[in-house]
């Protein structure tokens, strides 16, 4: 970072230009996101949202008053927080005892299975819907569950997303956790439940929220998977918005409804940031090699009974149940891949070197372009969301300090609450000249990884942010005690420590690039598309060879991501961990 | 161990940062005379070489942008009229182009058979109902023939069509029930379609692909919503026969027009690149590249769809002041008929 502490500090010399140089230092790391923020994010979606309010230079709110008169506006707003609600309770439940057995024990192919978790997560939604719809269709292997088309089928779809999300978060700080506090209140007498419930569960309970407000944000404003799987019977906010842009122009409705999705994003971050900090405080963490322990299924000989053995095996058991579910759509993918005319083969693969006659680049060339894109969108997003978090781990100690910490922490989450659509128009509304400059951005091969790194901004957040928390504040004290400038602090204890959490963050901003698709496909140049952009592309286009090689193409971005996360998993040095 | 991995991460990101999309230096696209700017839709392609073949002949540099299909193509060309995307508008198909014109997105033209004087049609097709004919030899069952066979009880459940409001496919046949029954009559037909279990998929390759018996996907059902020029593609290997079949008396046309875009930086690039489009050159490669028909008289089929793929000789249809008017009433009718 920019801070250089002189080695020698002339005692008198330091504090004054040191004071000059940390306040200048903030003022940086605060400025630089925000504007970031401010000129990719809020102005594009302001512009956009204003072309509904302001008729002929005349702010008109009568929109709100009509949408509201409308019973499908009601029933939208209702359907889209039960399917949130749900998808994210079930990731819950579900994830937590994943990340138990995947982060707290050791067994063969754990790393291959973290990998595999995180697949779903990057897959475009159109490929998860033929995925999952040619198994619950009538005749399909799941056709006899009758799932085909219904609210079920679609909150099992945001949860096949989203566990990576709950899982990783979660398993990233509780393979951390000192297990010695939860043995000694099972020395103290508790029963491994009791234990497990007053105390793993509490220091678990900021990641938790976390994870959950990730997960709510990302189900609220699925798209592609209610559209595919349920159809407009099952409409959200985020479907509306879409077709009230798109097919009807009807941008007054549109904004209305951008707004109330405003709301609901902004409502869930207060109470997730509520329930967060209620509980965050400084943890005992551990290297993983001290609490992680190899997974038994059955129970070592000469321990007692009631040693918590049996929790074990029900997480195990439904952590087994969770990954066969997950891999069934996967491998019903990977089998329609191999599927020719009459038989079976790799044709399909093969084809992904042409451009099947109707690509403008060959599915190769686009895989490039994505890592291309994906890094570049993964490096804006480490540095604004390195920054951010580091603001956002501050504690002021004045209320008005902590307040705007806090609404800075949520302002950094909005991105991921709000509609691609608009985000994409409002892009292509504002980027034209933007503040009188005289270049088109629109075209600008740039704007691409900026606009993914707004998405991926958050995730390195949350992914830097518990570790930046968990750090005892006595360890920058005594640091200062010993003499070290507050550059020096930040650098050999926060910047340090933040560090080792890189792996995760890399490995998270990088699938979410790979993977990302609303706002991309309002702005990939057709020169140089991305995978899930011609995949769409692919899909989309009459003909049996292209659907084809839409899939192969789509087993190539699991594989890939897949392959990314592993990668990142190893980068991480020893002890590291935070939320994915 | 954990070592030599990280050092090979790093070295992978070294090598990464070298082609990173920011480094490596892309030329910023300006408008000057020699760069033409194409907006169009998803599904435009051309084989490999013509658009090259022509930047070659004509010294201009072909952009594309595709920032989208049907409604959403020509909506942001609607919002970004006043610093628009490109030069030459492709893809904007009979349901949309009014509100093109109305809007005045595209300038006049004097070509002859220009839609209200702007825009000039380029390729076209017909949407059908498709069925499986191996499924219904199977079953011994007669084939439907026309719309109103779908609504007789011999074919409940065995119909799927994609969605009027989220494909453009799924519209045109939503027009066709309009241009068959009238504007009294088919909110009627559909709620007797719902009564005998017509299913709805999101997109064209949903219910083509997941949902039908003869895509491929071995789906449920013998009866989809697809294109006049869908058979050839299931002629099985070997075979000399398509397994599946359109039904001509069921379409809807369905035409595709350019035009040169109001206050474009290259109008003359763009009516070069028009005058291209209806070449023979391109005319002749639609077929292949966009599974459309050409609209030149004097451009060739491909042998498959000569034999296979044969328009309706008498399409529905809705004239396109009508459609402008009523669409979005239309489509609000029919999602509450059918989705409800």
């Amino acid at each position: 970072m920019a801070v250089d502490a002189p080695t020698r500090p002339d005692p008198v010399l330091a504090t004054a230009s040191g004071r000059g140089r940390v306040v200048a230092f903030w003022s940086v790391a605060v400025a630089v996101p925000l504007l970031f923020l401010g000129i990719f994010f809020a102005w594009p979606v302001t512009v956009m949202i204003a072309q509904g309010f302001v008729v002929d230079g005349q702010l008109d709110l009568g929109g709100f008053a009509d949408v509201f008169s409308r019973p499908r506006t009601w029933r939208i707003i209702g359907l889209t927080l039960a399917q949130a609600t749900l998808g994210t309770a079930l990731s819950v439940l579900l994830g937590v005892p994943g990340a138990y057995v995947l982060y707290r024990h050791t067994f063969r192919g754990r790393s291959f299975l973290r990998a595999f978790v995180t697949v779903p997560f990057v897959l475009p939604t159109v490929v998860v819907g033929v995925a999952f719809r040619s198994l619950l269709v009538d005749g399909g292997p799941l056709g006899f569950l009758h799932l085909d088309g219904t609210f079920a089928a679609i909150v099992a779809a945001l949860v096949f997303f989203n566990y990576a999300v709950v899982v990783r978060a979660v398993g990233g700080l509780w393979e951390r956790l000192d297990p010695r506090a939860e043995q000694a209140a099972r020395a103290l007498g508790a029963s491994p439940w009791t234990a497990f419930r007053t105390v793993t569960l509490p220091a678990l309970t900021p990641a938790i929220a976390s994870a959950a407000s990730l997960a709510f944000l990302f189900c609220a404003t699925a798209f592609g998977t209610v559209l595919v799987l349920g159809g407009l019977q099952f409409g959200t906010i985020e479907t509306e918005i879409w077709i009230q842009t798109t097919q009807f122009l009807d941008l007054r409705a549109a904004a209305v409804l951008s707004v109330v999705q405003l709301v609901v994003v902004a409502g869930t971050l207060v109470v997730a940031g509520r329930a967060r900090s209620r509980r965050e405080r400084a943890l005992g963490l551990t290297l993983p090699s001290a609490s992680v322990r190899p997974l038994r299924l059955r129970r070592p000989a000469g321990m007692p009974p009631g040693d918590g053995h049996g929790l074990t095996l029900v997480a195990t058991a439904v952590t087994a149940l969770v990954v066969l579910l997950l891999a069934l759509p996967l491998v019903n993918l990977v089998v329609r891949s191999l599927r020719t005319g009459d038989g079976w083969g790799l044709d399909h693969y093969s084809a992904l070197g042409t451009t099947g006659g109707s690509l403008t680049v060959t599915v190769w060339q686009a895989t490039l372009n994505s890592l291309r894109v994906a890094l570049d969108a993964t490096v804006i997003a480490l540095v604004v969301g390195g920054l951010v978090a580091l603001v956002v781990s501050r504690r002021p100690r004045r209320a008005v300090g902590r307040r705007a910490v806090a609404g800075l922490d949520a302002l950094f989450m909005l991105p991921l609450g709000v509609s691609a659509v608009t985000v994409g128009f409002g892009f292509l509304l504002s980027m034209h000249h933007p503040f009188g400059l005289p270049v088109d951005l629109r075209t600008n091969p740039l704007l691409l990884p900026v606009a993914q790194a707004v998405v991926a901004v958050p995730l390195v957040v949350r992914v830097v942010l518990p570790v930046l928390r968990a750090i005892d504040p006595r360890l920058r004290e005594a640091a200062a005690t010993l003499g070290a400038t507050p550059g020096r602090v930040l650098r050999t204890v926060d910047l340090s420590i933040a560090a080792r959490s890189l792996g995760l963050a890399v490995g998270f901003a990088f699938a979410a690039s790979l993977g990302e698709f609303g706002a991309t496909s309002f702005l990939a140049r057709p020169d140089r598309p991305t995978l899930p952009v011609v995949i769409f592309r692919l899909i989309g286009r009459p003909g049996p060879e292209s659907y084809g090689m839409a899939l192969a193409a789509s087993v190539v971005l699991a594989v890939l991501t897949a392959g990314i996360v592993a990668a990142c998993e190893r980068l991480r040095a020893p002890g590291a961990g935070g939320e994915w | 161990m954990a070592r030599i991995h990280s050092l090979l991460a790093v070295a992978g990101v070294v090598v990464l940062a070298g082609c990173s999309a920011i480094g490596s230096g892309d030329p910023a696209p300006s408008a000057s005379a020699g760069t033409v700017t194409l907006v169009t839709h998803d599904s435009f392609a051309l084989s490999d070489g013509l658009l090259d073949a022509f930047e070659e002949e004509s010294g201009l540099t072909v952009e594309l942008v595709q920032p989208g299909d049907g409604g959403a193509l020509v909506n942001q060309l609607v919002l970004t009229k006043d610093a628009p995307l490109g030069d030459l508008v492709f893809g904007i198909d009979n349901a949309f182009a009014s509100r093109a014109v109305d809007e005045g997105v595209v300038a006049p033209t004097e070509a002859q058979d220009a839609f209200e004087g702007a825009l000039v049609p380029v390729d076209y097709g017909d949407v059908c109902i498709n069925v499986d004919h191996a499924w219904f030899t199977a079953q011994g069952l007669a084939e439907p023939v026309t719309l109103e066979d779908l609504t007789e009880p011999e074919y409940k459940d065995l119909l799927v069509v994609p969605n009027a409001v989220t494909s453009s496919p799924g519209l045109s046949f939503l027009l066709a029930t309009v241009g068959a029954f009238g504007e009294d009559g088919w909110v009627d037909y559909w709620t007797a379609l719902k009564a005998n279990g017509v299913k709805v998929a999101d997109g064209w390759s949903d219910a083509y692909f997941t949902d039908f018996s003869g895509g491929g996907g071995g789906g449920p059902r013998p009866i989809v919503l697809s294109y006049a020029s869908s058979p050839p593609s299931t002629v099985p290997e070997g075979g000399t026969e398509p397994t599946t079949g359109a039904l001509l008396d069921t379409c809807f046309r369905q035409t595709e027009y350019a035009g040169v875009l109001e206050g474009a930086a290259n109008p003359d690039g763009a009516r070069q690149l028009l005058d291209f489009l209806l070449s023979d050159t391109v005319q002749d490669d639609i077929p292949v590249s966009m599974y459309m028909y050409p609209v030149s008289e004097t451009a060739t089929l491909p042998e498959e769809w000569t034999a296979f793929a044969p328009l309706a000789d008498e399409p529905f249809e809705v004239a396109p002041d009508d459609i402008s008017k009523n669409r979005e009433a239309w489509l609000a009718l029919w999602s509450e008929t059918v989705i409800g």
